[in-house]
């Protein structure tokens, strides 16, 4: 996916409005007519609900969050050697990367999750070995099947990010690296990576945004995310607007949190010039 | 047992024992929202895009707020929140104007969700192609006279399309494997009728494989079309890299 | 691109057009969108069949009305009919208070017992000290989670809640659970497949809590709609009295469904 269509469908930090923006006149009509909303909202409709289930949304939020920092970072490392070797590897490294990338990006990831969740699941417990085996326990539970199918998803996006990264840099800083009698390992290092991941930032934050949108899908096999809880909120109050309602608002905040979040990490690397 | 399932092909043929003709109504119906919604927000989006650069100040202001609002949010949670919330509503408007509650059919309510959805993203998309092309081809239109209609016709929508396909093409790849996510509001599309297939026959794994590889077909196809409709929008382009 | 464009517009016209053209006046009858042996479930040419299924043929045929099998989301069922996207809910749906706040309900059209299937060979009992330590699987919004959240839950029973029956019968069979709460039918169904016969059998009925599971199953209906009630109702009585009832439940059953 190509940057400019990751900013078109993930909240990204250059829509992060400025302070200043706020006070145009026509802004603060707006906002005075967003404010009545609100509080039409709260009054009219029903929210003696949210009390008792307070804890256990803040439960859930949790269980997201860690759900997308785990999966991201993990799915991060894999896509560093994934983006690699389509850029210098040997054929028979390039080729699976390729077909991996592909595959993945080509089909959608809560079928990935079902095959996973349901497929493999209901394959494992036929095998005596596995069941008696110490990851028993573990592949019993629901989350190491979302955990690994986000992984995947977000290790084939990235890697394609990353090809695009660690072809991108310029061919004169390497060879500098070389003059310099860097051994390819410390090259790789002290200049390609950094710089690979230097470009590859800004397509990061989407692509980190998109894994946040991706986290509710878990929800379908078990796991009990903020997603679920509100489903849940919904199955026993038979309400359907004021949950869904405050589950929007909800990933709204968390995704203006985690990009006010990544501005403030770019500001801090240094960037020269344009 | 899962060994006998897994390699049991009669579960795929197209006539009744099989369930591939079952899978194969189910891709149709993908298809189907996935054009739709794709054409609906690519309507949305040109409309989105142009209200965003050249409307007032209050529309612009919601045009932001309604593609903030979408691409900060799941798309499983917009498309629960729009399957019941906007039929809904859609349903009271028509109301208000006398005309009876309209039989809205899972498709439509489909097409409606996916399109939405999609029209925020194209209006970022086409708004960054028609920033794209050079400000002196549409000084230069107005010079000649052209009327504002005309200028989009004749020069702003043609000269953007080069800088607005890849974007799209990425568009039209993300609302294919979108619509698997209607399976959750129980639309009888491609996933959810794989996984009532693998419910039944308890053949999980074949089916599951079966409709990916039926995604994965499109994909590949799509790719194709994408790359013969990109060469012929980039013609008169110089080659780059 | 002109072309491929207006190519587009004619494809998405003619797909909103056949989406339209669904017929305004017949009814849609809502059923849960998954297998639910023996009551509804998909065969492979993708049409709907079970008990339910002749249940609902033969009550609208009875009250003279045109219905239609519309599958939805379970967990989003009563909402879909109190949206207007269904006009009646038939999917062993239970009378329960709880639900009655929200929606109608006809008279009840069956009523089973609530039982308990689990792992062969493990020692689970239909009791909360019987399931202590042992994670439970039932469906979302039925009676059984409510039942489960009440009796079990408190007692230090793991309950795990499924979109649909049959992925908790699956996760049974595959390990992940040691025991499942259900109609007792339908877990009898499963029983009787082949995964079922491998991997579980049946533990027992649960208590009685009239409260919380119901007196039966009924045809659910937005609130207010006293004339389609008042049909189905008569309906369901005179398919009672006339035999229609019982001959199509000897195919599915040899006991009888309509309970006390």
């Amino acid at each position: 996916m190509t940057d400019e269509t990751t900013h078109a469908v993930a909240f990204t930090p250059e829509d992060l409005p400025t302070a200043r923006s706020f006070f145009l006149p026509h802004r603060i009509v707006m906002m005075l007519v967003f404010a009545a909303f609100v509080v039409a909202v709260a009054v009219f409709m029903r929210w003696d609900w949210l009390p008792r289930y307070l804890p256990r949304l803040g439960w859930g939020i949790l269980v997201s969050l860690v759900m997308l920092f785990s999966t991201a970072i993990l799915g991060f490392l894999l896509a560093v050697p994934i983006g690699l070797v389509q850029v210098t590897g040997p054929w028979f490294l390039k080729l699976p990367a390729k077909a991996f990338c592909t595959v993945i990006r080509g089909t959608p990831l809560l079928l990935q999750l079902w095959l996973l969740y349901y497929g493999l699941g209901s394959l494992f417990p036929q095998f005596p070995a596995i069941r008696q085996s110490f990851l028993w326990p573990y592949l019993r539970e629901a989350w190491p099947y979302g955990v690994a199918a986000l992984t995947i998803s977000f290790a084939a996006y990235e890697g394609e990010v990353m090809r695009g990264a660690f072809g991108g840099v310029p061919h004169g800083e390497l060879e500098a690296a070389k003059a310099y009698g860097m051994g390819r390992w410390t090259m790789f290092r002290r200049i390609w990576l950094p710089r690979a991941i230097h470009r590859a930032l800004p397509t990061l934050n989407g692509e980190t945004v998109l894994q946040l949108k991706s986290t509710p899908l878990v929800a379908t096999v078990t796991v009990v995310d903020v997603y679920a809880v509100i489903s849940k909120v919904r199955q026993e109050t038979f309400l359907t607007y004021e949950p869904l309602l405050l589950l929007a608002l909800i990933y709204m905040c968390l995704t203006g949190i985690l990009v006010v979040a990544f501005r403030t990490f770019e500001n801090r690397i240094p960037t020269r010039g344009a | 047992m899962a060994a006998d399932s897994l390699v049991n092909w009669g579960l795929l043929s197209l006539s009744a024992p099989g369930w591939g003709g079952v899978l194969l109504q189910g891709f149709l119906n993908s298809i189907q929202i996935a054009v739709g919604g794709f054409t609906l927000g690519l309507a949305l989006g040109v409309g989105g895009a142009f209200g965003k650069l050249y409307g007032g100040p209050v529309l612009r202001d919601l045009l932001e707020c309604y593609t903030t609002i979408v691409r900060a949010v799941p798309e499983l949670v917009l498309i629960l929140l729009l399957y019941y919330a906007g039929t809904d509503l859609l349903n009271q408007v028509l109301a208000l104007f006398a005309i009876g509650p309209v039989d809205i059919s899972g498709l439509m309510a489909g097409i409606f969700v996916i399109g939405v959805v999609q029209g925020a993203y194209s209006t970022e998309v086409l708004r960054g192609a028609i920033k794209a092309v050079p400000a002196g081809q549409i000084e230069a239109a107005r010079a000649y006279g052209m009327s504002p209609t005309k200028v989009l016709r004749r020069i702003t929508l043609p000269a953007m399309l080069p800088y607005a396909i890849p974007g799209l093409s990425n568009l039209w790849l993300i609302a294919t494997k979108d619509t698997a996510l209607l399976a959750v509001v129980g639309f009888s599309e491609l996933t959810l009728v794989t996984r009532q297939a693998a419910g039944t026959t308890k053949a999980y794994l074949l089916f599951f494989l079966a409709a990916g590889a039926l995604y994965l077909a499109l994909t590949l196809i799509s790719n194709v079309f994408i790359g013969m409709i990109e060469r012929h929008a980039r013609r008169g382009f110089a080659e780059s890299r | 691109m002109k072309k491929a464009l207006k190519v587009l517009a004619v494809a998405a016209v003619i797909a909103v057009g056949s989406g339209v053209a669904a017929s305004a006046e017949a009814l849609k009858v809502g059923v849960a969108a998954e297998p639910y042996p023996p009551f509804t479930a998909p065969d492979a040419s993708g049409k709907w069949e079970g008990w339910e299924v002749e249940f609902m043929n033969a009550m609208c045929a009875e009250a003279k009305l045109e219905c239609v099998l519309t599958p939805v989301a379970w967990d989003g069922i009563i909402p879909a009919l109190t949206s207007k996207k269904i006009d009646m809910i038939i999917s062993s749906m239970s009378i329960t208070d709880e639900r009655l706040k929200t929606i109608d309900f006809s008279d009840k059209y069956y009523n089973t017992p609530t039982g308990i299937i689990g792992t062969k060979g493990e020692d689970i009992k239909p009791t909360p000290e019987g399931l202590n330590g042992k994670a439970l699987g039932v469906q979302v919004s039925t009676v059984h989670q409510a039942y489960a959240a009440k009796h079990f839950a408190p007692a230090g029973v793991e309950v795990k809640e499924y979109q649909t029956q049959d992925e908790a019968n699956n996760d049974l069979a595959a390990g992940r659970l040691d025991a499942v709460q259900a109609d007792a039918i339908a877990l009898k169904a499963f029983l009787a497949t082949d995964q079922g016969k491998e991997c579980c059998d049946y533990k027992g009925d649960v208590a009685e809590d009239v409260a919380v599971i119901g007196p039966g199953v009924g045809v659910g209906l937005r609130k207010g709609e006293t004339e389609l009630k008042d049909k189905v109702n008569a309906a369901i009585k005179a398919i009672r009295d006339n035999g229609t009832y019982d001959t199509f439940s000897k195919k599915y059953f040899d006991f009888d469904i309509y309970g006390e």
